[in-house]
């Protein structure tokens, strides 16, 4: 990549990080709004997650967790009760404090996004965080979650209350009982984000888990993607299945990327998968595959249509591509180690850096989180960025994730997170993946280089 | 039970895997991205006279057939217009002007005829642009698409900023035909006295009565937005366009990196400097965008050394973006056009044949540009002056969205070295001028030659090849 030749002062140009163009100078703080149960911290974590994914420094603040550790133990409901003085200090306090964490976030550790999560459901708690924010220089965006089916609500407090901390020693009907009550304490001072009196502020409301919803001053980007991404979440109950294509023939040899065919432990692979999925007897299944013929090769064996997306290609080696990692050691050391050095940013020469697969797969992404039981077909960098999304896991943990050959794994969102099941069909394939080897200095001899390669033909 | 794998062929025009028997393709159920729609899309909007309905409607419709969405708008008032040969006044649209309703019914049911007609044969999105203001047209609408099996989406844009709506008639509705022999002051009383026929029976789309429709409602030119029951894909991107377009007056202005040594050597792609004349073209067009004076421009290049080295020379921060990269010629990359023919001549062949969907060996095609650049549009509709320093085929591609071009006309844009297009949003359409920065540069584009065949000897293949080195 190009650099700019006065490279000593603040150069002119930056290159994004993120998926997100560098419009947002100042920061943002999202802060979500509704009585107890209707989803905020869902969305808080789910929200944080992706945007963390997209390159965007995201963190969330939770209240009740803050309020968790200045109030030991929780005894019941009466600790929410309006006319409750000393726990309205407590509370009070604990907003304080979140908010100043916040702000340590925001301007000192570089975050960019923070996510307040609380039920922020009187008009003095919005004026204080609307304050802080002007204070400080930080945008504002409201996301209130509105919702009055007794079924979804009774469902969420199954979910994710009964089994809180707070819940530890009670039962079951103890602690859904005392919870109830708890929501009861909110309604009489709940104000929702008015039409009118809050027509200038920035803020989305979500109706019934998103049959509904209202927009208002959307100010920037990030605001817009994160609308849009609202917009496309669901909670219907499904799995995402994701696996690689069955063993290829340059796998066997050894080399990287190419569009090579299935090897003869591929097949059987696919025949393999193919028999998995007929018994797993999931309803509606839709099938994913890259442009690349050895995921088309493997799809085909379903029997089932299939859908084949260009942004599921794998990861584009440049001048790499088809090189065994001796040869890439042999012709270009150097590059080699800087991979090793940062392998999420590096980029191959003509070719793309896992940052790069990110910004490509947010499409898929956005898909996945539409459609229901979908089972995607795809390489080793792309279910690895796939599979950190869902994970939620770090750019530094994202290229050395596990993604074998011949292994599919079943996602299954479950109250804030993903149940994951690994399941092997038992088939021989070559191991693909590299460890970070000790050594990652450009100066370091070949053989420490070629450490972690996995053996080949 | 598993089925014996197909064997695969590769499509040669677009390098797509598929299925065939004995060598020739099967017909196949996969597509190559994300089938929008099973059922056809009717888009329906909603709204009294001067409310946007048709800048909406027109401009929802070129983005969606840029993207590869076929897409139509239907304009009622037009088919109006064709029934009722000259406009008189207002009087026609009195709601007790019985002559005048059965006219109307009649057009809208002679449109929807039409819409039948265009999803049956290829469209997949219609847009049914009229006021619908009545609960009652809407059943009958609603109703038409059941009988039909076509999903329904309302586009219902709120407004009662006085300033506004006298803005829209000012900017298109004075030059409508209906008006063509009457002046400002005559047209405007004549148009508002219209706009309150609609008025008493405006029946807006209600959060209780039509909380199953799928629909948004655009409220104040867009500051707010009420979404219900997006069922789809197309709905979901339908919406989340809408919600980035914008009205603010503002220009975009696009041009090519300067010329690059590869350029002067007649070889494609590549990521080679400026030459002598590619700096002296950045040179002027930093004292351009000076004179220009544009309030808080934003310089956008691709990642490829000659655009940054471009904008580079004007002294102001820009931004960075991968997706505004030259099309990836794969193995062709660097290639002289001469070279191509010599090495690859049924490659050069189909390229020819259609090149708006052929990909490179191991590289892209304008399709796949296409989809690429989706994103840095969504940005540029959120935005307001910005200049694009990029590519030949990407500007193709940028240009085709703003002017509404077809697949067919989009891979053969002239889009020359040293030359700046300045776009401004006027009316439903783009204003273009274009300005020559008056610095020698070599010629990049290649004419669609004559024999496209793929028996076709060299020399008739390298016709349309501009001179060079």
């Amino acid at each position: 990549m190009a650099v700019p030749g006065n490279a000593i002062t603040t150069p002119l140009c930056y290159r994004p990080q993120a998926s997100v163009p560098q419009f947002t100078n100042s920061p943002t703080v999202i802060v979500m709004v509704g009585l107890p149960a209707r989803g905020k911290t869902y969305i808080s974590k789910k929200l944080t997650r992706y945007l963390n994914w997209i390159g965007v420094p995201t963190k969330v603040f939770n209240v009740g967790q803050y309020r968790r550790d200045a109030v030991k133990s929780y005894k019941n409901f009466e600790f929410f009760r309006p006319d409750n003085e000393e726990a309205m200090k407590i509370r009070k306090a604990c907003a304080v404090t979140a908010l100043h964490d916040v702000s340590a976030y925001l301007t000192q550790e570089q975050g960019q996004v923070a996510v307040f999560d609380a039920t922020n459901t009187t008009r003095d708690r919005r004026e204080m965080i609307l304050s802080f924010a002007k204070e400080n220089g930080y945008k504002v965006f409201f996301v209130e979650s509105i919702c009055d089916d007794p079924d979804i609500i009774a469902a969420n407090i199954t979910q994710v209350k009964l089994t809180s901390p707070d819940y530890e020693d009670c039962d079951r009907e103890e602690a859904l009982e005392d919870f109830l009550k708890r929501i009861e304490c909110y309604k009489t001072n709940y104000l929702p984000l008015d039409d009118e009196r809050d027509r200038s502020l920035s803020y989305i409301k979500i109706f019934n888990v998103g049959s509904r919803y209202l927009v208002n001053h959307v100010l920037d980007h990030i605001q817009s993607r994160i609308v849009y991404y609202l917009m496309n979440i669901h909670v219907t109950p499904r799995s995402i299945y994701l696996c690689r294509h069955g063993e290829s023939e340059l796998n066997v040899v050894g080399r990287i990327g190419g569009d090579s065919g299935l090897s003869r432990h591929g097949s059987k692979f696919a025949s393999a998968l193919a028999g998995f999925i007929q018994e797993q007897s999931i309803k509606e299944l839709k099938v994913w595959t890259s442009h690349m013929k050895r995921t088309i090769q493997t799809a085909e064996a379903l029997g089932v249509p299939y859908e084949q997306w260009k942004a599921l290609n794998e990861i584009d080696a440049g001048v790499c591509e088809e090189m065994m990692y001796e040869e890439i050691q042999q012709h270009y050391p150097e590059e080699f180690a800087l991979r090793d050095q940062d392998k999420y940013r590096y980029r191959y020469p003509k070719g793309e850096s896992y940052e790069d697969l990110v910004q490509r797969l947010e499409p898929v992404i956005m898909e996945l989180e539409r459609q229901e039981n979908v089972l995607v077909i795809c390489h080793q960098a792309v279910m690895r960025c796939l599979l950190a999304y869902f994970l939620d896991k770090t750019a530094e943990e994202l290229p050395y994730l596990n993604c074998p050959l011949h292994s599919v794994l079943k996602l299954t969102p479950v109250a804030y997170g993903c149940k994951v099941e690994s399941i092997f069909l038992n088939i021989e394939a070559v191991n693909t993946h590299r460890d970070k080897p000790v050594n990652v200095d450009v100066s370091r001899e070949s053989e420490e280089a070629l450490d972690t390669v996995p053996a080949h033909v | 039970m598993a089925t014996p794998p197909r064997e695969l062929t590769q499509n040669p025009l677009k390098k797509i895997w598929m299925p065939c028997k004995n060598g020739l393709p099967e017909k196949h159920i996969s597509q190559r991205k994300v089938c929008m729609t099973n059922c056809p899309t009717l888009i329906v909007t909603v709204g009294l006279p001067a409310r946007g309905k048709t800048y909406i409607s027109k401009k929802l419709t070129r983005y969606l057939n840029w993207i590869g969405v076929p897409t139509k708008e239907f304009n009622v008032g037009q088919y109006r217009r064709e029934c009722v040969k000259i406009y008189k006044s207002f009087e026609f649209f009195r709601p007790d002007n019985e002559e005048g309703l059965k006219i109307r019914k009649h057009c809208a049911a002679s449109a929807l005829n039409d819409v039948r007609t265009y999803l049956s044969e290829g469209g997949q999105v219609a847009v049914f642009d009229a006021t619908n203001t009545t609960r009652e047209r809407r059943d009958t609408i609603m109703k038409f698409a059941d009988l039909n099996g076509y999903k329904v989406f309302f586009v219902e844009s709120v407004c009662d900023d006085p300033e506004v709506i006298a803005s829209n008639i000012v900017q298109v509705k004075l030059g409508s035909p209906d008006y063509t022999d009457r002046n400002t002051d005559e047209a405007v009383e004549d148009f508002m006295k219209r706009i309150k026929c609609y008025e008493n029976s405006y029946e807006t789309l209600d959060e209780i009565k039509d909380r199953d429709l799928s629909y948004i409602k655009i409220m104040e030119v867009g500051s707010r937005y009420l979404v219900n029951r997006v069922l789809d894909h197309i709905q979901s991107r339908i919406v989340y366009y809408l919600m980035n377009i914008h009205i603010a007056p503002r220009s975009i202005y696009l041009c090519r990196h300067g010329e690059s040594e590869l350029n002067i050597k007649g070889r494609i792609g590549g990521d080679s400097g400026l030459s002598a004349r590619g700096k002296l073209f950045a040179k002027f067009l930093g004292k351009f965008i000076q004179e220009q004076n544009i309030k808080d421009l934003k310089v956008w290049t691709s990642q490829m050394k000659r655009t940054i080295q471009t904008a580079e020379a004007l002294g102001v921060p820009y931004e960075q973006w991968k997706a505004l990269n030259e099309i990836d010629a794969g193995v062709c990359e660097e290639m002289m056009y001469e070279e191509i023919q010599d090495h690859y001549p049924l490659e050069f062949a189909l390229r020819d044949q259609d090149k708006y969907r052929y990909r490179y060996p191991k590289g892209e095609s304008y399709e796949d540009l296409v989809q690429r650049l989706e994103p840095v549009i969504m940005e540029l509709e959120r935005q307001e002056n910005v200049l694009v320093i990029c590519h030949q085929a990407v500007m193709r591609c940028l240009l085709a969205y703003f002017l509404d071009k077809t697949a067919e006309e989009l891979p053969y844009l002239k889009c020359p070295l040293h030359t700046v297009l300045k776009l401004t949003p006027v009316a439903y359409g783009c204003k273009v001028e274009s300005i020559s920065l008056n610095v020698e540069a070599v010629n990049t584009h290649r004419d669609r030659p004559e024999n496209v065949d793929v028996s076709r000897p060299p020399d008739e293949a390298l016709l349309t090849v501009p001179a060079h080195q």
